[in-house]
């Protein structure tokens, strides 16, 4: 009973408003225990474990109102029978979450005790990714603003380009520069790396594509040429799909999309249909492209004859980001961290896993709104998320895709649900729009920059801010975090680079 | 025959000499010897003359040749890229600058303490009632001058019955009745055909406002809703205020720009 009692006057200070549905939830947690508590008879209630599919789990049994997350993970993990224990996350009735005991959110919700209540558990990562706190080292080298860069999959290179027109690759046990490329003759605009860490594609402002080799810096092949005005984003395809990372999707400002062949170091297909500029392009694990444009739409296509399949419509302004779910997975789901491999098998697996959902497609647009959309099956959008009070610039899944933040010239992220679109809490802290975020690689963590010249990182669990990382003395045009979650890189208008590390 | 023509009208009638063209080409190839000797021997103030006119002459002589070689040989692109790199997704949109936002704020707030709104087009031709209403004589001897007619295009509502004819003193004839406008987004630079709610404010008089005249420079509020546009709270905008840009009745349609 002690215990209960402490955890109870602990609860006041350390829960957070927003996994209550009433706003003045916390008069429920003033209210003393009832007289009841201090007999010899325990409240309990029937629960029934579920996962997030809706699947149960054993069947229903008896716990004291009183039990803790930890006594529910130890019960679950012995009915999941796995080698390890799996660190849970408990939801009741898949709404709120368990905290510290079941008897708040119980109260909370006003369920009854008479009737089995499911209680859905949700594994999160096994590792933990600490925080970044301060900025291990300012790489200088670039002559004029850095507008993108990208961590290779494995984590082990570092890419950036810049306003001066080169692609610098950055030692990351020394923290300085590696190798310097040279070959475009405007601003590089994107860089992406290939699902197998091998080759890095950047495009430019002059609208041509040069591949690079990381480890000796120099080009591979020859420049791709075709487009006719600035490439706007760049796709490779999934190691599943094929695992000699042949194929690259650009999209670019005169409204078509190209499928390069980098082997052969030609253009494979053009993808016309829109009549303004394509400002995102990703492959789907599925072997469709999805891109959306400034004409409003969103079009669906497949990936090996180049015929479009769907025309996704609905946004009252020009459509400026799109996040698959499977985004994380497919960037890095074929290394396994201890080792630093590839396995397409591996890929094909955890694509698999984490779809028995199909892959889901959020679009946000300079209308303030973002569409949640099932591309491969319906033309009409799964939910629409408003609430943003100015345009939205970037949308990112969490890399266990169950959640999603959106990033917007209004100064907040917006964190969602990642399977029902629904919004769950507001991120403020920034002082001008919010111009890019990166999620660790636990879920846990939120990483933004923004225009006012900070890096903020957020946890989620709490919906606050966890470090705020001053130091860029300019806009901060992109961050990115690392996959073993070691590192964060962002680059700005200041001309640096800066690695942040805990 | 006029004055000057005697040379011509010679050489018309006798020809020319026999030895005229070898002597005129051989004068004409001693031009730069003649040229040359000039520039060395002249002295005082003809030289300076001379030698001002001619540096002239060699200057532009020099432009022409640099500009015809610069069209044989195909020069690349100047090497220096632009300054002010971005990354892509502040390439379409134009950054304002910080001084700008502010003094914009407060110039936005000072207008709307003074109760003014900005419009695409702010000052209007004022019509006279002469010209947007025309007198209609009734009565058995024509004398009876009390019922006006709107000559230019008006919006009528959807339940709109007209007053006994005996009675009305405003007739708005059914040829001049449109229902539709054609509203161009500003920033979208797109047109759609959308059906009018109804007539805001007529800049010339009330009157017409609530007869629904509708002429350049009138706002109207028009139904948005197949723009899909929402607000913050998760609603659906369906109205929204345009203004009429150019004259209803001499076109036969109406065009207006969305006011966002």
């Amino acid at each position: 009973m002690s215990t209960a009692n402490q955890q109870r006057k602990q609860l006041s200070t350390v829960l957070p408003i927003w996994f209550y549905p009433t706003l003045h939830s916390h008069n429920t947690l003033r209210e003393d225990p009832t007289p009841r508590m201090t007999s010899e008879d325990v409240e309990r209630l029937l629960i029934q474990f579920q996962d997030e599919e809706g699947e149960v789990l054993g069947s229903p049994f008896d716990v004291p109102l009183d039990i803790t997350p930890d006594k529910l993970q130890l019960v679950c993990n012995a009915l999941l029978q796995k080698e390890e224990p799996v660190p849970l996350a408990f939801f009741v009735r898949g709404e709120a979450e368990v905290v510290s005991s079941l008897r708040l959110c119980v109260q909370a919700l006003g369920v009854e005790t008479e009737q089995v209540l499911p209680v859905v558990y949700q594994p999160q990562a096994v590792f933990r990714v600490r925080a970044v706190a301060r900025c291990t080292s300012t790489l200088q080298g670039h002559t004029e603003a850095v507008i993108s860069t990208a961590f290779s999959p494995t984590g082990k290179y570092l890419a950036s380009g810049s306003g001066d027109t080169t692609v610098r690759f950055w030692d990351l046990m020394t923290e300085t520069p590696h190798h310097t490329a040279k070959g475009h003759t405007h601003w590089v605009l994107n860089i992406a790396w290939s699902p197998d860490g091998k080759k890095l594609a950047s495009g430019c402002k002059n609208s041509q594509i040069c591949l690079w080799d990381p480890v000796t810096g120099t080009q591979l092949g020859k420049t791709l040429t075709g487009h006719t005005k600035w490439i706007t984003w760049l796709s490779w395809e999934p190691l599943h799909l094929n695992p000699e990372c042949r194929y690259l999707a650009s999209s670019s400002k005169d409204g078509s999309i190209r499928v390069w062949d980098t082997v052969l170091g030609r253009c494979e297909k053009i993808l016309t249909g829109h009549t303004q500029s394509v400002t995102c392009v990703k492959w789907g694990g599925d072997g469709l492209l999805y891109t959306s444009s400034q004409d409003r739409t969103i079009k669906v296509w497949r990936a090996k004859d180049g015929v479009q399949c769907r025309t996704l419509q609905g946004h009252a302004h020009w459509v400026n980001t799109l996040a698959l779910s499977t985004d994380y997975v497919l960037r890095t789901g074929a290394f396994e961290p201890a080792t630093a491999t590839v396995n397409p098998q591996d890929l094909t697996g955890s694509c698999k896993d984490h779809g028995s959902a199909p892959e889901r497609l959020v679009s946000g647009s300079d209308d303030f709104t973002l569409f949640m959309w099932n591309p491969a099956e319906d033309k009409k959008p799964l939910a629409r998320m408003t609430g943003h009070s100015a345009l939205v610039n970037e949308v990112l899944f969490s890399p266990d895709a169950r959640l999603l933040a959106s990033a917007s010239f209004d100064k907040s992220i917006k964190i969602w649900d990642g399977r029902t679109g629904k919004y769950l809490t507001s991120l403020r802290g920034h002082v001008a729009s919010v111009y890019q975020v990166a999620w660790s690689a636990d879920s846990r963590l939120l990483v933004s920059g923004s225009s006012d010249s900070t890096l903020k990182v957020w946890d989620i669990k709490t919906g606050k801010l966890n470090m705020d990382l001053p130091g860029h003395a300019d806009e901060v045009y992109a961050v990115d975090w690392s996959p073993d979650g070691q590192r964060v890189a962002s680059g700005g208008k200041d001309k640096c680079l800066r690695i942040w590390r805990r | 025959m006029p004055q000057n023509e005697h040379i011509e009208l010679h050489r018309k009638r006798h020809g020319y000499r026999l030895d005229h063209h070898e002597k005129k080409r051989k004068k004409e190839s001693r031009e730069a010897h003649e040229r040359s000797h000039k520039a060395r021997k002249l002295i005082g103030l003809k030289a300076k003359l001379y030698h001002k006119q001619r540096h002239a002459e060699k200057i532009q002589m020099k432009k022409t040749i640099k500009m015809h070689e610069q069209r044989r040989t195909k020069q690349k692109n100047d090497d220096k890229t632009p300054e002010g790199a971005v990354p892509a997704y502040l390439l379409d949109r134009e950054g304002q600058s910080r001084a700008k936002v502010l003094s914009n704020m407060i110039k936005q707030k000072r207008k709307e303490k003074a109760g003014k709104w900005e419009v695409p087009l702010p000052k209007v031709r004022a019509q006279g009632e002469t010209e947007v209403l025309k007198v209609i004589k009734t009565g058995k001897r024509q004398k009876k001058a009390w019922k006006r007619m709107v000559t230019k295009v008006c919006f009528v509502g959807d339940g709109f019955t007209r007053k006994p004819p005996k009675y009305e003193r405003f007739i708005r004839p059914m040829g001049l009745r449109f229902k539709k406008a054609h509203v161009t987004h500003p920033e979208l630079k797109a047109t759609f055909c959308l059906p009018i709610l109804g007539v805001k404010k007529n800049p010339s008089s009330p009157l017409y406002t609530s007869l629904g005249v509708i002429t350049k420079g009138t706002v109207v509020e028009v139904n948005v809703s197949e723009l899909g546009l929402v607000t913050q709270g998760g609603k659906v905008v369906w109205g929204k205020y345009a203004q009429v840009t150019n004259n209803p009745e001499n076109d036969g349609c109406i065009n207006a720009v969305l006011l966002v």
